[in-house]
């Protein structure tokens, strides 16, 4: 298991300088650069020149991504233009904030998105698959930002259950009640989407599964029905279910971008497209780098639970 | 149906700690009195004056720091600020500096001439050992200045290399402002995180993307501000900027999007709107194609229903504009002036003149930039009302900075005519680096429609060297009418500024400088 974990990581390792030379080589290669980003109106030759010195642009275009992938496995992601920062504290911090929020969506999504389709799937056609099926389509069939936004003018401007943007309030105490109020919304636009794919194929899923004859066999000997469908149907189910959570924790990790535009959460999906818009290289590069090293561990934790789980892929 | 007893059970208990997580939630109570909560567009590059170039950056900044000089309230003339008084040579080359006397930082140090050749000696001197916590992008705002003096503890002489009119103006902008040196020595790069001034407010906290807190300056020199403190949030979402001002989570609003005002109607809120020193225009192609012809450039100066995009398209955000001087320059501005009126039969008749019937033209629109209000719209009706008097007009459009790396370097051979607004802070600056023949691109400046007119070069060189404001006025008056004759540009309309404030903000009013100034505010 251990050699087959240490495999994983060795191959993620190009896959990761991979992904460093694509990001790098698209912000060297995108139309504007960052000293015109931040002269705007007064960026002349001249002006821009003397910035991209200062800046340390005015290198050839192998020594810079040399000298960037040199000084990231030193650990200094260097400083953002755009916000006079060290990157790598930036992108720390906003990773932490959109956590909160994908992982939020992501438990509620699994659990959720799981119960709906077991319980679909074992009342196949009856009246309880069919309301979830529509509230499921309904559910797929509106984008994130369109919803977030209704929520935001229902619950936070019109009944004033919830505020309307940020991670924590501006006064009073930053604790737990805080986070949840700010959370609630964003966490529940950003889950509904992927509730509803999870919904759909974990009821495929079971319903597969419950056809099988170890089901037939476990009724026949008089196994409650709640246990065959909880416990032996869905742990066989799970082996096809955690690969499409894990598709869908990445579904939700890239859906966080739209969420915390509307919302205004501070997370690294909202930083990404501020810097992208000032061409605030180092940032952008060091944010991609990071989130794409995290994806990527997060896959191998997948496979392997996967692994742990399905005793005939273990071999 | 044991299934389903399960879900019910489990939807019971869900919806109870649902239930009980709302109940502990904070209420969500108005913001406290003497506080001001301040919905801004973005997160603040940095507190330090002079490395930043965003108008959202100086809205923050001209409350936490006084420059030599300032505007005086509700107009774009120079008045005293740290500066006493002061007079200018005969040759219009040396500036000396009376400053006020017992002015300290808020790091407790005083401000002295030294601490002025330091700010600007950090700026302009490459060698200078706190260069490096730059870089000063706009530091070229000053690149007249040959030395920096103190003649004495409160005396400052500043040289400049050749006469320089606009360097007055130039000092009340924000990369004029006054930094500590103490606090510049103390956290050298990191100082734009621990600022200290001399002005109304003095530096609280700084949450990331969270909110800038400053707090009331007892000690202030020009009397302590109403407000204990005021927190910067940044919103850059205008839909939920707008939310938040709904909500009550903010008091004031900047850039309140146009289709959003209607909801500020009524008792609740207060809109406030203030003309500023902003031109939006359509740059024409004036070395070959169409354009090239004063009359087809006139005709579509005709030809644009300017009053519908300003109450349309806009909403009445802005108003019409007659030439490239906008009017908030009262002083420099040509008040005989009328718009191009609406008239699409002078402008096909203009049109059948140049033989330029039928002209096929390509368009560049950007998605949306500094001052651009709202580029994609306007095009579409600019496009309209071309198309409505015989042209066929492709649109291309180009995100901001792909926009300006675009236009910038010249239209020749790409397109005929592109889209373009400005901010400034002196009536010299727009016409000197886009309308003189020696700021065409290929030399450096923002001529990218190539326009070229020996008269209006020597007007703009004598004003510059002109050293009282009557006699730039004078200039700067001819100049326009000529610029407006051979319309180089398309003159479409000059943005007013807007801001939402709530009925418990007092004494809250905009400025022609465009910046927030909030030390005479209340808040109840």
């Amino acid at each position: 298991m251990a050699g087959y974990i240490l495999k994983r990581l060795i191959s993620a390792i190009p896959v990761l300088l991979g992904i460093s030379i694509i990001v790098f080589v698209i912000m060297a290669l995108i139309p504007g650069d960052p000293a015109t980003a931040i002269l705007g109106s007064y960026a002349t030759p001249e002006n821009v020149e003397r910035l991209n010195r200062d800046l340390g642009l005015d290198k050839g275009m192998v020594q810079r991504y040399f000298i960037w992938l040199g000084n990231m496995l030193t650990g200094d992601f260097g400083r953002s233009f755009a916000l006079n920062r060290p990157v790598i504290d930036e992108v720390l911090e906003r990773f932490n904030a959109t956590l909160v929020l994908a992982g939020t969506s992501f438990i509620l999504c699994s659990l959720v998105g799981v119960a709906a389709g077991v319980v679909s799937a074992s009342r196949q056609y009856g009246l309880a698959d069919k309301a979830i099926t529509f509230v499921v389509l309904l559910g797929i069939s509106i984008p994130s930002f369109f919803l977030g936004m209704m929520m935001i003018l229902i619950f936070a401007v019109n009944l004033r259950m919830f505020p309307v943007s940020g991670m924590w309030p501006i006064y009073g105490d930053r604790d737990l009640a805080a986070l949840i109020s700010h959370l609630t919304l964003p966490a529940l636009a950003l889950a509904v989407v992927a509730t509803g794919v999870i919904a759909r194929l974990a009821r495929s899923a079971m319903l597969e599964v419950l056809r099988q004859d170890f089901i037939r066999t476990a009724r026949a000997k008089g196994v409650h029905e709640r246990s065959v469908i909880w416990r032996h149907a869905l742990r066989a189910a799970m082996v096809s279910i955690i690969p499409v959570l894990g598709i869908q924790a990445g579904f939700v990790l890239s859906g966080a971008v739209y969420i915390e535009i509307v919302f205004q959460w501070p997370g690294v999906g909202r930083m990404l497209v501020d810097a992208i818009l000032k061409r605030d290289i180092l940032l952008v590069q060091g944010g991609v780098v990071f989130v794409a090293a995290c994806y990527v561990m997060f896959n191998i934790a997948v496979d392997v639970a996967q692994t742990l789980l399905d005793p005939r892929i273990r071999s | 149906m044991n299934v389903l007893k399960m879900t019910r059970r489990a939807l019971l208990a869900t919806t109870a700690a649902a239930g009980l997580a709302l109940g502990a939630a904070p209420a969500l109570a108005q913001t406290p009195p003497g506080v001001l909560i301040v919905g801004q567009i973005a997160e603040p590059k940095s507190l330090d004056p002079h490395t930043v170039t965003a108008v959202n950056d100086f809205r923050i900044l001209m409350n936490m720091y006084d420059g030599l000089v300032r505007y005086a309230p509700g107009t774009l003339e120079v008045a005293p600020s740290l500066a006493e008084s002061w007079e200018i040579s005969e040759d219009g080359t040396e500036y000396t500096f009376n400053l006020r006397e017992g002015v300290t930082f808020h790091d407790g140090s005083s401000l002295d001439a030294e601490a002025v050749v330091f700010n600007f000696e950090r700026m302009l001197n490459e060698d200078h050992p706190y260069y490096e916590t730059g870089p000063f992008p706009l530091a070229f705002f000053f690149s007249s200045v040959q030395t920096v003096e103190a003649l004495d503890e409160l005396t400052v002489k500043f040289t400049l290399n050749e006469p320089y009119a606009p360097f007055l103006s130039n000092l009340a902008y924000p990369t004029g402002l006054i930094v500590s040196p103490a606090a510049v020595m103390e956290h050298g790069a990191d100082f734009g995180r621990n600022p200290s001034g001399t002005g109304a407010f003095t530096f609280g906290e700084w949450r990331s993307n969270e909110a800038v807190v400053v707090e009331g300056n007892p000690d202030y020199w020009d009397g302590a501000p109403a407000l204990d403190a005021v927190v910067f949030r940044p919103i850059t979402d205008a839909n939920t900027r707008t939310a938040e001002m709904l909500a009550g989570g903010i008091d004031l609003m900047v850039e309140v999007p146009p289709v959003a005002l209607s909801e500020f109607q009524g008792d609740s809120y207060t809109v406030h709107e203030q003309a500023g020193p902003h031109v939006w225009f359509l740059i024409l192609n004036a070395k070959e194609g169409p354009f090239a012809d004063v009359r087809v450039r006139q005709a579509a100066n005709y030809a644009i229903n300017k009053e519908a995009i300003v109450n349309d398209v806009l909403e009445g955000t802005a108003e019409v504009a007659a030439g490239p001087t906008p009017p908030a320059f009262a002083w420099a501005y040509n008040p005989d002036l009328e718009p191009y009126p609406y008239d699409p039969e002078r402008a096909r008749e203009l049109i059948a003149e140049a033989g330029a019937e039928g002209a096929e033209l390509t368009f560049f629109v950007t998605e949306g930039g500094s001052g651009m209000l709202d580029p994609v719209a306007m095009g579409t009706a600019i496009q309209a009302d071309l198309a409505a008097v015989g042209f066929d007009v492709t649109i291309e459009t180009y995100e901001w900075n792909t926009f300006l790396g675009e236009v910038n370097p010249g239209l020749e051979g790409k397109a005929d005519m592109a889209e373009m607004a400005w901010m400034t802070n002196d009536p010299d600056t727009l016409p000197f680096l886009a309308l003189r023949t020696a700021a065409w691109p290929d030399q450096g400046g923002f001529n990218s429609g190539y326009y070229s007119n020996p008269e209006v070069d020597a007007l703009l060189e004598q004003a510059r060297v002109a050293t009282t404001q009557d006699e730039r006025a004078e200039l700067y008056k001819q100049m326009q009418v000529i610029v407006q004759e051979d319309a180089p540009w398309v003159f479409v309309a000059n943005w007013k500024q807007n801001a939402v404030t709530s009925a418990n903000v007092e004494n809250f009013s905009l400025e022609p400088s465009f910046f927030l100034l909030l030390d005479d505010v209340v808040k109840n």
